[in-house]
C-alpha cells in the first residue's frame, strides 16, 4: 500500500509582534522586581512579631496625619489657624503629628541601626531611610518659620546665621515667608513622600531585615574561645 | 483652660537648660530624648501581643 501524500499542517496565524515600548519594559521590570505577592503579602516572617518592627509603620501613620492636617491648614490660611478654635485644633494636630513622626522615626532608626539593617543587600533601603530623615529636618524647619507669628520670626532670625555660615542662605532664605512656605507645602512634602514610597517599595522587594542569628554567633564565639578561632567566623552570613 | 494648664506646669519663665561642655539642651528636649530611650528599651523587652500563640501554632503545624 502506497503512502498517501499528506498535506502540510496549516500555519498558525501570525500573532502581533511583541512590543518593546518603554511601557512594556517598565511593566515587565516592575512585575519582575515586585511581584504582587511580594508587594502586598498576606503574612510576615516570624521575627516580625516584635514591637521593634512597629515604628516604621507608625512613622508612616504619623506622616499621613501630617499631610492631611497640612492640607487643611493650607486651604484655610494663617488667620484661621491663629484666630479660631478649630484652626488652633488643626494647628496642634499638625504640630504634634510632626513631633510623633520624629519620635517614632528616631526609635525606628535606632532599632534598624542596632540590627544592622543594611545586611543582605539592603543598602539602598538604609540609604533611602537616612535621606528621608535628613530631608524631613528642613521640612519641619520651613514649617516652624512659616507660622506667621513671633515664634516664626525668632526661629528664622536665629536660623539664618547658621544657614548663611554654611553658604545656603542665598537660595534658602528662612526670613522669606513666601519662599519658606513654598518649600514647606510643596517641595519638601513631595520629596519626603516620594522617598518614603521608595523606601517602602525597597523593603517589600528585599524583605524585612531579620535579627542576628544569636545561636550561630554564640557557637562561633564558643569556638573562638576554645582555640578554633582561626576557623570560626563571628560574621553573620546574611 | 489656660489657667488650668498654667496651674499644672508654670511656663512663665525662660527655658531651663542642661549644660555640659559644648552641649546645651533644653530640659524639654532632654525629656523627649529620655522618653525615646525608654520606648526603645520597652520595644525590645516587651513581648508582642499574640506572638507566643502564633509561634506555638507554627510549631504544632511543623510537628504534625
Amino acid at each position: 500500500m502506497s503512502a498517501l501524500p499528506t498535506a502540510p499542517p496549516p500555519a498558525s496565524p501570525p500573532g502581533p509582534a511583541p512590543s518593546r515600548s518603554w511601557t512594556v519594559k517598565l511593566r515587565e521590570r516592575a512585575v519582575r522586581e515586585l511581584p504582587p505577592e511580594r508587594l502586598l503579602p498576606d503574612g510576615q516572617p516570624t521575627y516580625v512579631d516584635s514591637w521593634i518592627y512597629v515604628f516604621g509603620v507608625a512613622a508612616i501613620a504619623a506622616l499621613i496625619l501630617i499631610v492631611a492636617s497640612g492640607c487643611i491648614l493650607a486651604l484655610k490660611g494663617p488667620a484661621w489657624w491663629h484666630d479660631t478654635g478649630v484652626g488652633h485644633f488643626f494647628n496642634s494636630i499638625h504640630l504634634w503629628s510632626v513631633e510623633l513622626f520624629f519620635f517614632v522615626m528616631v526609635v525606628h532608626l535606632w532599632g534598624k541601626y542596632w540590627m544592622a539593617a543594611w545586611r543582605g543587600g539592603r543598602g539602598r533601603v538604609w540609604v533611602t531611610g537616612a535621606i528621608t530623615f535628613l530631608v524631613a529636618v528642613p521640612a519641619a524647619l520651613s514649617g516652624y518659620v512659616s507660622q506667621q507669628n513671633f515664634d516664626a520670626q525668632w526661629i528664622s532670625t536665629q536660623a539664618k546665621d547658621g544657614l548663611n555660615a554654611v553658604g545656603v542662605g542665598a537660595f534658602f532664605n528662612v526670613t522669606n515667608f513666601g519662599q519658606m512656605y513654598s518649600w514647606h507645602i510643596l517641595l519638601f512634602p513631595i520629596a519626603v513622600v516620594l522617598l518614603v514610597a521608595l523606601h517602602v517599595l525597597l523593603v517589600r522587594r528585599n524583605g524585612v531585615v531579620p535579627p542576628f542569628d544569636i545561636q550561630t554567633r554564640k557557637a562561633a564565639l564558643a569556638a573562638a574561645a576554645t582555640g578554633d578561632g582561626a576557623r570560626a567566623s563571628t560574621e553573620d552570613p546574611r | 483652660m489656660n489657667a488650668v494648664a498654667g496651674a499644672i506646669v508654670n511656663l512663665n519663665h525662660p527655658a531651663h537648660t542642661v549644660d555640659w561642655s559644648f552641649i546645651h539642651l533644653s530640659v524639654a528636649n532632654v525629656v523627649v530624648i529620655a522618653l525615646m530611650l525608654v520606648v526603645f528599651l520597652l520595644a525590645i523587652l516587651l513581648p508582642f501581643p499574640g506572638a507566643a500563640r502564633r509561634a506555638a501554632a507554627r510549631r504544632g503545624q511543623t510537628l504534625s
